[in-house]
């Protein structure tokens, strides 16, 4: 066993744009490049910034009612999922807690085959999830294709004259387009709260294809640290932090991923909670926070309420380059979850004032 | 006549007379990116070396800077609580965080010059 961080497809082209590189979940990623964390988000919420997130895991379950057997693993509703079309949804364990969240794409109108989309610490331990659970089924990992997303309000433009029809793809579909020869898995989704979309291709060709997005004059790459800061102010939940194996989605406010029928049916691990949690109410609850002050407040800094009383903690948090000022998100006793709700975030002993707001922090400006 | 001398954790001193401007180094900040805040010691505290005299928050993570030296903190760079981003245009410069009256110009000797600072870069790159 080595330590050492996994090159992407895409080293060579970081390493040439001048990327700063850090370990991430076992891959070696640009945090940033020449033009700096604030520069590259600001970029993408105003034209079109291109990610490597090869580093996630993709891979194609299919067998028998693939749909309805994945559907023992997760509350998302799988067997009303039209084809071509993607939901967002979370691996539960038996307490009801998220082992991890994903993106499933229905690529069959039996319901036999999905395309899965999972985060890259989490994917070895999700894939032997899937394969104890669902031994009948078939599960072919994608390790020999690459991931890049292409996200802001002139994603689509730039896409376009690359890949004729593109633009035509509605919000959370999948649609496969021809480039060069290679099949690309074109999904209209990602993780920065903008128009865009995550374009699977083929390892060998991930670097050209990255090349020829990145001659149009709308697009820049940009690192993990824009990454992580456009997908907070969007209100999203990054696996590990803001959600987690203690966490279950209704707590993090995820009941919009689960639909009626498997509110009421269950026959997810956990299903218990999660109804219970539904019928009575949580025990805490992820709320946005946006602080008063200059100084921002990370993950782990307490949140107490007016009286000093601590209600909850800090689980991402940092400046938000679209707003100017720094913003959080954290768990609190429902009582404080109110948008308005004053508190304070405890940050090196000191109380810094903040108040709860509704997500997103930014509007979202999905392809509708 | 001043001179600059500096930590291996990347602090540097311009010394004046009995007075050290203390600010992060070039490098420092570069390696931070986007600075977004600054949290500076109050006038009057009195720093110890290696002792925490503020923190530097960038986009992504917060910091802790120390001081190089004992001494009393005389001045603040208030600019910075306006416009944290001098730190990355101008970090040896414009970009400074306190000012100290120094307490024993005998603890500057266990700083690095310029040459020495320069070859522990030198050594990471």
């Amino acid at each position: 066993m080595t330590d050492l961080p996994s090159p992407t497809p895409l080293h060579a082209l970081h390493l040439g744009l001048g990327g700063r590189m850090v370990p991430f979940a076992g891959y070696d990623l640009p945090v940033n490049y020449p033009a700096g964390i604030i520069a590259e988000h600001l970029w993408t919420r105003e034209n079109a910034g291109l990610f490597d997130v090869s580093h996630m895991g993709q891979a194609v379950l299919s067998g028998p009612a693939a749909a309805q057997r994945l559907e023992s693993l997760l509350p998302g509703d799988l067997q009303a999922l039209p084809l071509r079309r993607i939901r967002y949804s979370q691996f539960t364990n038996e307490d009801g807690g998220i082992l991890d969240d994903l993106m499933a794409t229905r690529l069959d109108a039996a319901g036999e085959k999905l395309f899965l989309v999972v985060n890259a610490a989490c994917k070895g331990q999700d894939f032997a999830h899937l394969q104890a659970n669902l031994p009948d089924l078939r599960l072919d990992i994608l390790h020999d294709r690459a991931l890049l997303a292409l996200q802001g309000p002139k994603a689509a433009q730039a896409l376009e004259r690359h890949i004729a029809g593109v633009s035509a793809l509605a919000f959370m579909a999948q649609q496969d387009f021809i480039w060069r020869g290679e099949t690309l898995f074109v999904s209209r989704s990602g993780y920065t709260g903008e128009d865009g979309f995550e374009i699977s291709i083929a390892a060998d060709f991930a670097s050209d294809f990255a090349e020829t997005l990145l001659a149009e004059e709308e697009v820049q790459a940009i690192g993990l640290g824009a990454r992580d800061s456009l997908r907070l102010e969007a209100g999203l939940c990054l696996y590990g932090h803001d959600i987690d194996t203690t966490t279950s989605p209704i707590e993090a406010g995820l009941n919009w991923s689960i639909s009626k029928r498997r509110r009421a049916e269950g026959g997810f691990p956990g299903a218990a909670r999660v109804q219970k949690e539904l019928a009575e109410g949580v025990a805490r609850l992820r709320v946005g926070l946006v602080l008063d002050g200059k100084a921002p407040a990370r993950e782990g800094a307490d949140i107490a309420d007016e009286s000093g009383a601590i209600v909850g903690r800090v689980t991402s948090g940092g400046f938000a380059p679209s707003l100017s000022k720094p913003i959080a998100m954290g768990y609190v006793a429902p009582r404080c979850a109110a948008p308005g709700t004053a508190l304070s975030l405890i940050v090196r002993g000191k109380p810094l004032r903040a108040r709860v707001t509704a997500f997103p922090f930014v509007p979202n400006r999905y392809h509708r | 006549m001043s001179h600059i001398l500096f930590t291996k954790d990347h602090e540097y001193i311009v010394v004046e007379g009995d007075v050290g401007t203390v600010g992060i180094t070039d490098f420092a900040q570069c390696q931070l990116g986007d600075v977004v805040f600054v949290e500076l010691p109050e006038i009057g505290k009195a720093t110890k070396p290696g002792e925490q005299a503020g923190v530097v928050e960038s986009v992504k993570a917060a910091s802790d800077v120390f001081a190089p030296i004992s001494g009393e903190v005389v001045e603040v760079n208030a600019a910075l609580e306006d416009n944290p981003a001098l730190v990355n245009e101008d970090a040896q410069g414009k970009g400074w965080f306190y000012k100290v009256k120094i307490a024993d110009p005998a603890e500057l000797e266990g700083l690095m010059d310029e040459a020495a600072y320069k070859a522990l870069l030198d050594s990471h790159a």
